[in-house]
């Protein structure tokens, strides 16, 4: 178990610097002018120029600099030191102001996505090509093929707007109430994933041989498949719940955006949208790392799940 | 995010197998089977599912519209007067009109061609990197496997959605070929993974059938093995991820323009008009819910079509 | 293996006490999208208490649907049982309610499977999965459990029981692993044990040691064994009798030195001469032409017409009744005295 954990936290650190380098090589790589580059169409001013030049160390030139320049801008990023958006806010600030609301929707999200994706993808594969299981298994195509960009100004227009069950945006400081619809909005992708990874991996497991020993034994069915079918069964779908955390913490951008709601993803949404650079380079930066240490979250948790990992 | 994302897991988990079946049940009792083609059985199978009719009339629908959207509306969609802003329908707008005044209906018919180019365009790209790809790996192995592997180890470890937001942020023009050349470009250098996994992985069980070890032992070259007689099995694998696949490239396109890093004014995409639409939606929801509207049902169409397609060719799965 | 001194003779028919088990007349279909097939056509045999009955077949021939019907294991659907009686102790098992039956499995009558790797859990400690039955079903503590698990994994002679009480199906080797299965098994001391192929996934050395320890198993617990196999190699030194499956049919059921000696049925002749043999050295080894008849289409007649060498009109026309041959033998086979007395082949 240890020696697989080093062997993990090697292959992240490898994954990170290559992440990293590619995301950095994409940001400046051939650039004609980089500051106008982080600045988008928007004038800069000689203030912002200098303390980009500065920030970036834009002086040095060639490979060497190029370099010089990604270094800096890693030893930066893992110090925590971010910068300041063109607004002259430290970008630190913003995303420490951030990351609880975004965690909380996350969460909300997460918890959608156990309590009915999992629990009707248990029913699902047990009763599998029955009606409840055809009608699950439509239902979540149509989730599934709904983008968020649809699903979320809908789900705002008819509940929040137009029905007014739910605020239809959140303020500076949202409360469970008002991160509820976003939450779902953003739990239902993630809910027909998990439903349909349950349905599958209890359907596969059902067939397993140590069921038939199972049940041989005399144990109840009950017990058959709450405890070996379910223990198995659960390995790949925690395994995507893990993966799926990581990818709420940035994949809300849209939602966020749409209901307004004062998370990371609604500052991306944000820098995008006023082409503030810095702004979008802090934020994909930590957020790359959020997504990589995640990953790595969830082969250890995989190897706890699973002993024929954990033993290899 | 989400839209690339979960279309791409339950690809996986599609080419993900289980152990197959178990002792004592009829499928090894060992008779000879009747020799039937797969494709003969995937299409009899096809041919009684409603889903695959409806989803292929609509995918074929929308086709035409991208390619004659005359036949559809007779309105100009750039014909635009700020005066009818949130007007009531009138001759040919059946929807009404939107914020600027243009015809929503026309707009939303006239945006069907560039998401089906984008989507269309990134899908051939993505599968021709995904061949090549994945047939390299599958066929070759060996060090050539484990490079390529890794590669797409990593093209698959990094959030979509952020990168195509980084790659974007750096076209700067607003020439609406080159935004559209990009958009088609950066979905599928990011999107060609799962795919070339889906090749790669019908190419290694194609290569240990006995007629490739027969044809090699015959004196055939590499290339011809591989054009002759893995290409065709890895073939049918690869365009039901692809159909799949076309729909998130154009549920991707959309989200990158409704985040206006995509496609920009004077293309017409739903994806602008969505958010256009949010913005208004307290005066007017029509010029929401119709682009909406019209992305949802092409983006599901092609989702359905392939997952139909899919579910016939392997059964397993029902 | 070494014969054991005292083995029963060929059952008579009814014996005092009542067979322990009686199969009668079982039926069982498998019912399919592409058709039905008929899986388990008529099977009849019986078990007397602490004695081995050797199950053999080809796969496919029915021998392990029969074991997991009488264990009600069987997956329904596809199977269907359409008719028979499973009697064990004189209790039809079919007549049973589900929540009857599985009082009846593990503790009556337990089951060991063919590839141990898979038949375990993986993600359960191999001394939790033995404890799991005696903890759920007699209602142990959790120590009594840990200790009795030690015991019988002791029993089934797997070193350092105590300290692999915490390792994971795939940390033993394969025979270790069967042991396991074993050890499982025996957890409530069952009267019968069904061993489905227990030797097919081990190394040939290894297979001996396990059939060794079920002989051994069998005798010091007074168990009665039903072994089911393809490889008439194992049984010989096991077994007191021989039901030979062939399509769903037992076709020919003997003591063993009578089978061994003269079988009366072509099947069982094709499958002994199969079998390497030290003292025919240099001779060819012969084989049964054909393959298994499809269960959707079994043939007309006798199901082995197609790939039998004695084969007459009458085989293709006339189903065949089981044949009494005396000392309770029987064959179903039309010609199943000159088979027996045919040395030649």
């Amino acid at each position: 178990m240890f020696r697989f954990i080093v062997r993990r936290l090697l292959q992240m650190v490898v994954a990170f610097f290559g992440t990293t380098l590619i995301v950095y090589a994409l940001m400046f790589a051939g650039q004609g002018d980089p500051i106008q580059a982080l600045a988008g169409e928007r004038p800069v001013t000689a203030a912002q120029r200098a303390y980009l030049t500065e920030k970036y160390h834009l002086d040095a030139t060639g490979i060497g600099g190029f370099f010089y320049r990604y270094f800096d801008y890693i030893s930066n990023l893992l110090r925590g030191n971010l910068g300041e958006s063109l607004t002259g806010r430290s970008i630190g600030d913003i995303l420490a102001d951030a990351w609880p609301v975004t965690i909380k929707l996350a969460l909300i999200a997460i918890a959608v996505a156990v309590i009915f994706g999992v629990t009707a993808g248990v029913l699902a594969g047990i009763r599998r090509a029955s009606i409840f299981d055809n009608a699950t298994l439509l239902l979540t195509l149509l989730v599934l093929g709904i983008p968020t960009i649809v699903l979320a100004p809908l789900a705002q227009y008819f509940l929040g707007v137009k029905w007014q069950l739910f605020p239809p945006t959140s303020g500076a400081n949202p409360d469970f109430y008002a991160l509820l619809l976003p939450g779902i909005v953003l739990g239902s992708l993630s809910l027909a994933t998990a439903l349909r990874l349950t349905r599958t991996s209890v359907a596969e497991n059902l067939r397993a041989d140590y069921v038939r020993t199972a049940r041989s034994k005399g144990l109840p069915r009950r017990r058959v498949i709450s405890v070996h079918v379910l223990r198995n069964s659960l390995i790949p779908v925690i395994t995507f719940l893990g993966v799926e955390v990581g990818n709420l913490m940035s994949g809300a951008i849209i939602t966020e955006g749409v209901f307004n709601i004062p998370g990371v993803g609604f500052n991306l949404f944000r820098g995008i949208r006023t082409e503030d650079g810095p702004l979008v380079v802090g934020i994909v930066s930590v957020l790359v790392v959020v997504y990589l240490v995640s990953n790595l979250v969830v082969d250890i948790l995989y190897a706890v799940l699973d002993p024929r990992i954990r033993y290899e | 995010m989400s839209d690339f994302e979960t279309v791409a897991a339950s690809e996986n988990q599609a080419a993900r197998r289980g152990p197959s079946g178990e002792p004592g049940t009829p499928n090894q009792v060992g008779q000879p089977r009747k020799p039937r083609s797969l494709a003969g059985d995937a299409w009899r199978d096809l041919r009684r599912k409603p889903i695959f009719w409806i989803s292929l009339t609509l995918v074929l629908l929308i086709t035409a519209m991208a390619a004659v959207p005359g036949l559809f509306t007779s309105n100009d969609p750039a014909d635009c007067v700020l005066s009818r802003q949130h007007a009531a329908p009138s001759g040919g707008a059946i929807f009404g009109y939107d914020f600027q005044g243009c015809d929503t209906y026309a707009r939303a018919v006239y945006g069907a061609r560039a998401s089906l180019l984008v989507g269309a365009f990134s899908a051939l790209m993505t599968g021709a990197i995904a061949l090549v790809v994945g047939m390299l790996a599958g066929y070759f192995g060996g060090w050539v496997d484990a490079v390529l592997s890794r590669l797409i180890d990593i093209v698959l470890g990094i959030p979509l959605l952020l990168a195509a937001i980084v790659l974007l942020k750096r076209v700067s023009t607003d020439s609406s070929t080159v935004r559209l050349a990009s958009v088609i470009f950066v979905l599928a250098a990011l999107g060609w993974t799962t795919a070339a996994r889906v090749v790669r992985s019908s190419v290694i069980t194609a290569r240990e059938q006995d007629y490739v070890a027969a044809a090699r032992m015959l004196g055939a070259g590499n290339g011809r093995i591989m054009w002759r007689h893995i290409l065709p099995n890895a073939l049918a694998p690869a365009i039901v991820v692809l159909t799949i696949a076309l729909g998130s490239f154009i549920a991707a396109e959309a989200t990158l323009s409704f985040l206006g890093i995509g496609l920009k004014e004077p293309t017409i995409s739903w994806g602008i008009d969505i958010n256009s639409g949010r913005v208004h939606m307290r005066e007017s929801a029509t010029p929401l819910v119709v682009p909406s509207t019209f992305l949802a049902l092409t983006v599901l169409a092609f989702i359905m079509l392939g997952d139909a397609i899919r579910d016939a060719f392997d059964p397993k799965l029902r | 293996m070494s014969q054991h001194a005292v083995r029963p003779t060929p059952a008579s028919p009814t014996p005092p006490g009542g067979h322990l088990l009686e199969v009668r007349d079982l039926h069982v279909e498998f019912r399919t999208g592409e058709g039905v097939a008929k899986v388990i056509n008529g099977v009849s045999y019986h078990l007397d208490p602490g004695e081995t009955l050797a199950v053999l077949g080809e796969s496919g021939s029915g021998k392990s649907v029969t074991a997991q019907a009488i264990m009600g294991i069987l997956d329904t659907p596809p199977a269907h049982i359409s008719s028979g009686q499973i009697l064990y102790q004189g209790r039809d098992l079919l007549g049973l309610s589900e929540e009857q039956r599985r009082q009846v499995r593990g503790k009556e009558i337990a089951m060991i499977f063919q590839d141990a790797l898979s038949a375990l859990n993986p993600v359960f400690p191999v001394g939790w999965q033995i404890g799991e039955t005696l903890r759920q079903r007699l209602g142990m503590s959790r120590a009594d459990a840990r200790r009795r698990a030690v015991e019988l994994m002791d029993l089934v002679q797997i070193p350092g029981a105590a300290k692999r009480l915490g390792d994971y199906p795939h940390q033993f080797s394969g025979g270790m692993r069967q042991r396991v299965m074993i050890a499982m098994a025996l957890a409530m001391e069952p009267k019968l044990l069904i061993a489905d192929e227990p030797t097919t996934a081990l190394d040939v050395t290894v297979q001996a040691q396990i059939m060794d320890l079920l002989a051994d198993l069998r005798r010091d617990l007074d168990m009665a064994m039903i072994l089911i196999t393809h490889d008439l190699g194992v049984v010989a030194d096991v077994a007191d009798r021989i039901a030979v499956m062939y399509a769903g049919r037992i076709v020919e059921h003997a003591d063993v030195r009578s089978l061994y000696r003269a079988p009366a049925h072509p099947y069982t002749k094709g499958l002994l001469a199969s079998i390497p043999r030290l003292d025919q050295r240099g001779g060819k080894l012969s084989t049964i032409q054909g393959l298994p008849p499809n269960l959707m289409r079994i043939p007309s007649g006798c199901p082995f017409h197609p790939r039998c060498p004695y084969a007459q009109q009458v085989c293709v026309d006339v189903v065949p009744h089981d044949l009494v041959l005396g000392d309770g033998r029987t064959s179903a086979c039309h010609f199943a005295q000159e088979v027996r007395d045919d040395r030649a082949s």
